[in-house]
């Protein structure tokens, strides 16, 4: 399904960003990275209109040729970003959505953990798995 | 009308066309009423409710009136809607019945014969009554009405409402007007009934063709035709919605079938989609239908391609209709992105580049269709939704001049010009829309590739225009990922210089948020940046960073400590500027992630070892050796007094948080230094009392410091090529100060991950030391921590030498010799041999030498040695020699000192000591504690150390207080004295001695024949603690008495246990006696009444006083008055007695005192008889009899004999109020004459005054004498006394 999840802190540094190709991540990271900004244009877009009634997925970020880049926001200002292949376009909203429920939900099981410190890069197994299965789907 | 002559679908513009309707029947009349008819129409809306539930709508109607023709009317199977007849009007206005049975009636049958035979229902006859026509032919008038009713009979059948009448259309009347109105409504009705009906037929038959498209031989492109045909018709109606909706349709469906393709469910249709790509024109916008390529989709001869751009250029034409630019933009971009994948997907054949140039050409006619559409200020307010196609022009275009080898430093090879060729050629010829244009894309791009130079002005050009759009609305991320690519082609092109900049704002985006992978890349670009630019320093800086960066393989990483080590390594030529010294941060190369002080406390004296243990984790990739470590110190002296040796403990171990903070986290991100707090008191500089206590942080200018929000929208908005060099982003590291102090360790081997470097602290100087900077220097590279953060310190203390004198037990007694330690902290001083303690000795406190005393020098609480210590003692001063002992040490020794007790009042006169020091009186006085009385004994010792002599106070206490009285039996006098032991412990007490003071005495003699018989055992007495001893002496002598006696007591005493260390001290005390001998005796007797054997309650008995003189008061006896009344020579002293009971056993009846006077010398008597009355039954005690001294008032002034009288009436007359007062107890009475006595007081001038005598001066013999009384003779009341 995707090809790149990633999560990033409220201020802006990667928690965990796990790619399918391994030669591309650093197209990736560049990728995820500009993203933030279409990311922040809608969140404070958002908060202009709805205050705190606002939706946690924030949709497509922007396109690109070949990737289409996906957003979410957790109400701490967490950031989880989708990369999707252009190719794929069997992948409906719907699922992009479920998928960040997943991830989301996942998120929450890592800050649960009392071993884990709010802000440092996530290294959860159950995450890395979670991930994993968004990132199989694809191949 | 000129346009219903035309034939239609050759140039179609839909919005200029109307929905067509005939007219037939008399078109002059029809003429007349055109243009009041083509107005009004459209005037009012309509409500056209809609089939399938769609929304209902409000439509202004508009219409094309032409003449009926009978090819007008559609063929059976063409489906052209554009050309559809929605309505068949039939003009007349004929008012005459024969006319009307002539020609109309036959007219209109052929007109509706020719609509039935087409299956068109929709027509409309309408009946002009004008008032002209009338007047013509006035015979044949027939009522309007009756020819609307042949008409409604003979075609209306039963559809009454398809015959209408216009009455007086050219008229201005109410009538013509409501006419009309109801014309307009009419025909608008019918208008809407007929699109209703025609275009749901339409749509039904749409929808059928779109389910067959399963079926072989089903052609999208025929299906398209149909449905824009709908399109067209809501585009005609101006329900642009529709129409889009219409088109979006057509591209989902065309979209799924090319999904469908990939998905390997191929259409037949498609294959034509399929053919390799030969035209990459771009879209064309400007053209509200690109008639070449309808036909060409028509043809079914479109490719993809042409597919796309046509059914976008309607898109577009209806979202601009629709005011919807910038959906336009979306949608463009959108549509780009999903040609390149769908050519990608149908594996379409594309030239390489192809694809590039239709991207680039498209995404500029998007853009300036929308700039044709909109102003400036509405086109920068909306910069977000253009600039995605901008950033994507500017990226299709490098990736053209890549592929032309325009980006090459070198310029095109003839490879690259023949692609080029084969690019341009696909362009095709300019559209004519644009020819005339300057700015057309087509010609931009064909440009473009020209040259080098063009291409280059146009890709910055784009390039700018995207990172200022990107930069406007706050996409910063954007911008420098832009910056980036720009970067990428200035290095490309060889120009480091513009490259540098933006490579640097990059990375100083990455850096600061944290991106590791990007800044690995990013750094990787700059230090080739660098290198080009001939940056040495620094280029080895990011070479040192990018060594350090895990991100990185082994082998580069080992490649780029290379780089760093072989600068290192160059030997340093003749001032050459290419291998200077290079000041790089330490960051790069190593981090401090611990200081560890040894020992723990970072606190020594000054000379002490002090070592430093530094943590270093080395970054490099291999091991490394440093030819220094040197850590720069600052030594501030002030708060070396402060610390002291006791001072704030600092922490042994300073753990650097930035090292030990995850990886992950950005430097910049971490919220700041954690407060350093620390307790602050504020003491008043006088008694050094503690005003107030508080909280401090330490490093609140670092913590309340405001920090860059993180969020690159706050980072400084550098303009571009001023931004810094990144080399030096970090603060250019400071060189260590030269000639500072430092720690350094030289030839130090760092090897990959933790070191531990040990170092040599100075502790010479007293003070606080800041550990200030870090430096590691490999050959010609120096890397330098500039600030250690958090900062620290260690203390050097400097101590003066103390001498502090305890006692080894508290209490400290007198009289027994005590033993003290002496403590002497050597602090900086070093004890040599020969040095010596020398105290001043004071009489009242001894120091007993003695040859055994050791001394006990120790560091720390260990001992060290121990050595014997010499002490001598002379007269005046001890001096103690001291064993030599190195500073910082403690020295011990104990010593025996004696207080003597202070036995009397003696004052020796004011000596000085032998050192100068006033000799301190020891003070005695009374311990609050304890009921011992306290002395402090001052000592003054002189050390080598010091000119200056050390004062100290020992406090002594007296273990014994001692009491003395005299006793005496008629002339016989006993001394007591009892001594009480207030200390703690047991003593024995011997040898009890009283004596004579053998002092000066005033009369100069001595009286040898005193003697003090003791009265005492001889042996020795316990004395237990809280106990008294009490001793009796008589005092016997040959001659009289002395009046006053001095004497000395004096015991042994020793502590009772450790009985065999002791030996008996001495122990002194001195009191006075006064008023010895005893000069009167006074013996009563009770007599009862005559006759009876007893006294008996109730009745008198009489009391007979005598007082007889034993002894004369010795002369010189310090009673000044009874000199004085013994010169006057006036019948010597007079003596007044007074009985008295204060138990009211007895009633003093008659006088109570009297005054005798004796005669001056020689023995006497006088008997004094009183009568009393026992008022109880029982052993009474006799009633008390005092004898007081009287002394007249002032012998000078009032005659002795008057005195005298005034004496005997005052008594007299108190005797007389006494009787007169019968029932009066004596106590009563008594103190009526204490009254009377008062009164006379207060009435005389002068009084006589009543003093008592001394204890030892009058003997009473009757003294608790007791008188056995009978109770009275009629006893009725029986007294019971129980006490």
């Amino acid at each position: 399904m995707a090809v790149c999840i990633a999560v990033i802190a409220k201020e802006n540094y990667p928690l965990y960003i796990r790619s399918v190709p391994t030669q591309n991540e650093l197209k990736f990271h560049y990728t995820v990275h500009t993203s933030l900004d279409v990311v922040e244009e809608k969140i404070s877009a958002v908060g202009k209109s709805l205050g705190d009634q606002r939706e946690l997925y924030l949709g497509l970020l922007y396109p690109t040729e070949d990737y289409k880049v996906y957003g979410y926001v957790t109400n701490s200002k967490v950031k989880f970003v989708i990369v999707v292949d252009s190719s794929n376009t069997s992948l409906r909203d719907n699922e992009i959505r479920s998928m960040f429920r997943k991830l989301h939900n996942s998120f929450t099981d890592v800050m649960c953990n009392p071993f884990h410190t709010p802000g440092n890069p996530i290294q959860s197994k159950a995450f890395d798995e979670v991930v994993s299965g968004m990132l199989a789907q694809s191949t | 009308m000129d346009s219903a002559e035309e034939k239609p679908a050759a140039v179609i513009y839909a919005m200029e066309n109307k929905p067509i309707v005939t007219c037939a029947g008399d078109q002059a009349l029809f003429t007349s009423l055109y243009t009041s008819l083509a107005q009004q129409l459209p005037r009012e809306p309509m409500e056209w409710r809609r089939t399938y539930g769609r929304a209902p709508k409000m439509i202004h109607l508009e219409a094309n009136f032409v003449q009926f023709k009978e090819e007008l009317l559609p063929k059976d199977g063409t489906k052209a809607l554009l050309t559809f007849p929605f309505l068949h009007i039939y003009w007349t206005d004929c008012c005459d019945s024969e006319a009307y049975r002539s020609s109309v009636k036959e007219d209109v049958s052929r007109w509706q014969s020719s609509l039935r035979s087409h299956g068109s229902a929709d027509w409309l006859i309408i009946v002009v009554d004008g008032g002209d026509a009338r007047k013509k032919n006035k015979s044949n008038i027939l009522p309007r009405s009756s020819i609307v009713d042949k008409i409604r009979g003979d075609f209306c059948n039963k559809q009454n409402d398809r015959c209408v009448v216009l009455s007086d259309p050219l008229k201005d009347s109410s009538r013509s007007q409501e006419s009309w109105n109801s014309l307009l409504l009419k025909l608008r009705t019918l208008l809407l009934m007929s699109f209703t009906k025609n275009l749901g037929r339409f749509e039904d038959d749409m929808r059928t063709l779109r389910e067959k498209r399963t079926q072989p031989g089903w052609s999208f492109c025929e299906y398209f035709m149909v449905q824009e045909e709908l399109a067209f018709v809501f585009e005609m109606l101006q329900q642009f919605e529709d129409a889009l909706v219409q088109y979006d349709e057509l591209d989902a469906l065309f979209t799924q079938y090319v999904l469908n393709f990939g998905a390997g469910d191929a259409a037949k249709w498609l294959g034509s989609f399929c053919s390799p790509v030969l035209n990459w024109s771009g879209l064309l916008l400007r053209r509200p239908i690109d008639m070449e390529k309808r036909n060409a989709i028509q043809r079914g001869s479109a490719s993809l391609l042409d597919m796309r751009s046509y059914l976008f250029s309607r898109q577009c034409t209806l979202l601009i209709f629709l005011q919807r630019p910038w959906e336009v933009t979306h949608r463009a971009l959108e549509l780009l992105h999903n040609c390149v994948q769908e050519l990608r997907l149908l594996e379409v054949p594309v030239l390489e580049g192809a694809l590039d140039c239709w991207v680039f050409l498209s995404c500029l006619e998007v853009l300036h269709r929308i700039e044709s559409c909109c102003d400036r200020a509405q086109l920068a307010a909306n910069s977000s939704h253009t600039v995605g196609l901008w950033a994507y022009a500017t990226d299709k275009l490098k990736s053209l001049g890549q592929l032309c080898g325009l980006v090459s430093r070198t310029g095109p090879t003839s490879e690259d010009l023949n692609r080029t060729v084969d690019l341009l050629a696909g362009l095709g010829d300019e559209r004519p829309e644009t020819a005339s244009s300057l700015q057309s894309p087509y010609k931009k791009l064909k440009e473009a590739l020209s040259s080098v130079e063009a291409f280059e002005r146009h890709y910055l050009e784009l390039c700018q225009a995207a990172m200022e759009m990107y930069r406007a609305i706050g996409r910063l991320r954007s911008a420098r990922l832009l910056g980036k690519s720009l970067a990428e082609y200035y290095m490309s092109k060889g120009e480091p210089e513009q490259a540098e900049a933006l490579l640097a704002e990059a990375l100083r985006s990455y850096v600061c948020e944290g991106w590791s992978f990007p800044v690995t890349h990013t750094r990787k670009q700059m230090g080739e940046c660098q290198k080009l630019l001939g940056r040495s320093v620094d280029s080895l800086q990011t070479s040192a960073l990018l060594a350090g960066d895990t991100n990185l393989t082994t082998e580069e990483r080992t490649r780029f400590c290379g780089d760093v080590l072989n600068y290192a390594g160059e030997p340093v030529e003749q001032g050459g500027a290419a291998s200077a010294k290079a000041s790089l941060d330490m960051g790069a190369f190593a981090r401090l992630t611990r200081i560890r002080f040894r020992p723990d406390g970072a606190t020594v004296h000054s000379g002490a070892a002090l070592q430093v243990e530094l943590t270093l984790r080395c970054l490099m990739p291999a091991a490394v050796r440093a030819d220094e470590l040197a850590v720069g110190i600052h030594l501030d002296a002030e708060h070396a007094s402060k610390g002291g040796a006791q001072g704030r403990g600092l922490p042994g171990t300073v753990d650097f948080e930035a090292a030990v903070s995850p990886a992950g986290r950005p430097a910049s991100l971490s919220a700041g230094p954690p407060p350093e707090m620390d307790e602050a008191h504020d003491r008043s500089p006088s008694d050094d009392s503690l005003s107030s206590a508080g909280v401090v942080c330490k490093n609140a200018h670092l913590v309340i410091r405001r920090h860059d929000s993180g969020s690159p929208q706050d980072a400084p908005r550098t303009p571009r090529g001023h931004a810094a060099p990144i080399g030096a982003a970090p603060a250019t590291p400071v060189a260590l100060k030269e000639g500072a102090r430092m720690l350094t360790g030289r030839r130090i081997a760092l090897e990959p991950g933790d070191n531990s470097v040990v170092l040599t602290a100075p502790s010479d100087e007293p003070g606080t030391y800041t550990l200030r900077q870090l430096s590691v220097t490999l050959g010609n590279v120096n890397f330098v921590l500039p600030h250690i953060y958090p900062s620290v310190q260690y203390h050097v203390y400097s101590q003066e030498p103390q001498l502090t004198v305890q006692p080894l037990a508290e209490p400290l007694l007198a009289g027994l010799p005590q033993t003290v330690k002496f403590t002497l902290l050597t602090g900086h001083y070093a004890v040599r041999k020969g040095d010596a303690l020398q105290l001043s000795n004071s009489d009242g406190m001894p120091v007993l030498a003695n040859a055994g005393c050791t001394a006990r020098i120790s560091n720390s609480g260990a001992a060290v040695s121990e050595s014997a210590l010499s002490v001598q003692s002379s007269d005046k001063v001890t001096s103690i020699s001291l064993p030599p002992a190195p500073p910082y040490h403690a020295l011990e020794f104990h010593l025996e000192v004696l207080c003597l007790i202070p036995s009397g009042p003696e004052r020796t006169a004011d000596e000085r000591l032998t050192n100068g020091e006033v000799r301190h009186r020891p003070r005695s006085y009374s311990h609050p504690d304890t009921a011992m009385s306290a002395i402090d004994q001052k000592m003054s010792i002189d050390c080598p150390w010091s000119i200056y002599s050390t004062l100290l106070t020992l406090t002594f206490h007296i273990p014994f207080k001692t009491e003395h009285s005299l006793l005496s039996a008629g002339n016989r006098k006993f001394i007591r004295v009892c001594v009480h032991n207030v200390s703690d412990s047991d003593f024995t007490l011997a040898h009890v001695k009283l004596a004579e003071k053998n002092g000066p005495r005033q009369d100069g003699r001595r009286r040898a024949s005193l003697e003090m018989r003791s009265l005492n055992a001889t042996a020795e007495q316990l004395l237990c603690s809280k106990r008294s001893v009490h001793c009796l002496w008589e005092a016997t002598c040959k001659e009289d008495l002395p009046s006053s006696l001095e004497c000395v007591f004096s015991a042994s005493f020793c502590p009772r246990r450790p009985r065999h260390a002791a030996a008996f001290q001495l122990f002194h005390y001195n009191f006075l006696l006064d008023k010895v001998p005893t000069l009167y005796s006074v013996r009563a007797n009770m007599l009862p009444l005559a006759g009876e054997r007893h006294c008996r309650s109730g009745s008198l008995c009489g009391l007979e006083v005598v007082i007889a003189r034993l002894a004369e008061p010795a002369e010189g006896q310090p009673d000044v008055d009874g000199g004085g009344t013994d010169a006057d020579g006036l019948g010597g002293s007079k003596v007044l007695y007074e009985v008295a009971d204060s138990s009211s056993n007895w009633a003093v009846c008659g006088r109570s005192s009297g005054l005798v006077s004796m005669p001056s010398s020689g023995s006497w008597a006088h008997k004094v008889h009183i009568e009393v009355m026992p008022l109880f039954a029982g052993h009474l005690p006799f009633p008390k009899i005092k004898v007081l001294k009287y002394l007249p008032h002032n012998v000078n002034t009032i005659q002795p004999d008057a005195d005298s009288q005034v004496e005997n009436d005052s008594l007299s007359l108190l005797d007389k109020t006494l009787d007169d007062a019968t029932a009066d107890t004596a106590s009563v009475r008594s103190r009526g004459s204490v009254q009377s006595l008062g009164e006379q007081q207060h009435r005389g001038v002068a009084l006589p005054r009543l003093d008592p005598f001394s204890p030892g001066q009058v003997f009473n013999h009757s003294h608790a004498r007791q008188v056995l009384v009978l109770p009275a003779n009629d006893d009725h009341i029986v007294e019971v006394h129980a006490t």
